[in-house]
């Protein structure tokens, strides 16, 4: 038997340690102690191992990397191991010398985060104020000449501010804008009702998206489709275990960075074995590769290598059934629980409900004054 | 017999085309293949790609990359493939 093709990508989530409080965050509600975080030496292992697979680009993130006093030799030591490595950072403490520092380690790209083109609403929706750092921040990283990619999560809080988020990238010198639609896991699932756009917003949100590519090729902007109202799912990380691994701040290994919510997933661990085991052999990588798990209207669909069933993730979070077809498929029996939230967002007319910050110890409510 | 080239070939003939800043060519050992490694992106290039783009080095000319691949590749039409090649990774913004 042949193995599975290798992978391309190694998400590495150093901490999740953070200064930010996105009530959307990727981490997972259990947040992981820094007492348990791996060591520079086993992330030396790890891109080590991870470039013998076939790894060659690593997205350095967190939570906040730049918390990790070490980081500038977890990035040398990607570097040495001919990985392309970007930092993906809320800018937060991303001085010129950090930079210089990091570059000279052989750190090749920036993505920063950005959370609205309105300074108010983006540290309101940060859970703090962080604008102005994110404003400095984005000088560093251009004066250093490093590629630069803005990052802005997009939901029903800032959609309409679009053309704003769009300039602000042109004004900040950034060479791409990923405008991310919520996806919504985790604490984006915790806060959907407040987070959901309605459609109305997103064809808007579209038009200004194709406007300016006809406009402009700069900068170049990325749309991550928002899949609750597409009703085709995402191909959600070019399928389970096809491209791409992320490892945990404690070395949990996992085949997509939201499934940690998976919980009879039971993911392996870089101190406990080899990322090649992890990736050709372990049980959580295999448990929905290729088409063979595939259930209900996704065995014989025409499109199923196509989108490979939608998310794994999003079936889990809404079934309790991870090999369930993605409920965002129209096609799929549990379409309703999407049709739904979608319906209740279109025509809520009363208060927003409140953001739930992501804090460490779980999901608490946000206190009243941070509230519009 | 030499074949008349338009002027805005000729021009394109004498440029020297360099990978964009954001771009590295890398021999990727597990896949026996250059890549183009960019921000988010990775490219898989054909032996032909990645034999042209190694010479993209900022100092020879379009002209002096078909001269140095003519050597290895005598019946390969290379006065069109080249600069249709160098032209089109351009496009994509990976070449200066």
């Amino acid at each position: 038997m042949t193995g599975p093709a290798a992978p391309w990508a190694l998400l590495a989530e150093l901490t999740h340690a953070c200064p930010l409080h996105c009530p959307y965050c990727s981490n997972p509600l259990e947040l992981v102690r820094k007492s348990t975080e791996l060591a520079a030496d086993d992330w030396a292992r790890v891109f080590a191992e991870a470039a013998d697979l076939g790894v060659v680009q690593a997205h350095v993130s967190g939570g906040e990397p730049l918390l990790r006093p070490d980081l500038e030799e977890i990035v040398a030591s990607a570097h040495r191991a001919g990985v392309y490595t970007q930092l993906v950072t809320s800018g937060l403490g991303l001085t010129a010398a950090r930079l210089d520092a990091l570059a000279a380690a052989g750190l090749n790209s920036v993505q920063l985060s950005v959370q609205d083109a309105d300074r108010a609403n983006s540290d309101l929706i940060a859970g703090r104020p962080s604008y102005a750092a994110k404003e400095q921040a984005a000088e560093v990283i251009r004066a250093a000449g490093l590629p630069f990619g803005l990052n802005v999560v997009l939901h029903r809080r800032n959609l309409d501010r679009l053309p704003e988020i769009i300039e602000l990238g042109e004004r900040w010198g950034a060479d791409r804008v990923e405008l991310a639609n919520t996806q919504f896991y985790g604490w984006a699932l915790r806060n959907r009702e407040a987070l959901l756009p309605t459609r109305e917003q997103l064809d808007r949100a579209k038009q200004v998206v194709a406007d300016h590519r006809a406009r402009s090729r700069r900068p170049e902007l990325v749309w991550v489709l928002p899949d609750y109202y597409e009703g085709v799912p995402k191909p959600c990380m070019g399928g389970w275990g096809a491209r791409s691994i992320t490892v945990a701040p404690d070395g949990t290994a996992l085949p997509c960075p939201a499934a940690y919510a998976m919980t009879d997933l039971n993911p392996p661990n870089v101190r406990d074995h080899s990322l090649a085991w992890i990736w050709e052999r372990s049980g959580a990588f295999n448990a929905y590769r290729g088409t063979g798990w595939m259930s209900g209207p996704c065995g014989d669909c025409a499109l199923r290598e196509t989108d490979f069933g939608g998310c794994r993730c999003q079936a889990f979070a809404l079934t309790g059934d991870a090999s369930r077809t993605d409920p965002a498929c129209a096609l799929s029996p549990d379409h309703h629980l999407i049709r739904d939230r979608t319906a209740h967002a279109e025509h809520e007319t009363g208060a927003a409900p409140e953001l739930v910050y992501r804090r460490l110890g779980g999901a608490r409510p946000a206190p009243a004054n941070q509230e519009t | 017999m030499p074949v008349e080239r338009a002027p805005s070939t000729a021009a394109a003939r004498e440029t020297r085309p360099a990978l964009a800043p954001s771009v590295i060519l890398r021999y990727d050992r597990i896949r026996r293949a250059e890549l183009l490694l960019m921000p988010e992106r990775a490219v898989l290039l054909s032996p032909e790609g990645g034999r042209i783009l190694r010479l993209c080095d900022g100092r020879r000319t379009v002209a002096d990359i078909i001269a140095a691949l003519a050597a290895d590749f005598p019946d390969a039409p290379l006065e069109r493939d080249v600069p249709e090649f160098i032209a089109r990774v351009r496009t994509e913004g990976w070449l200066t």
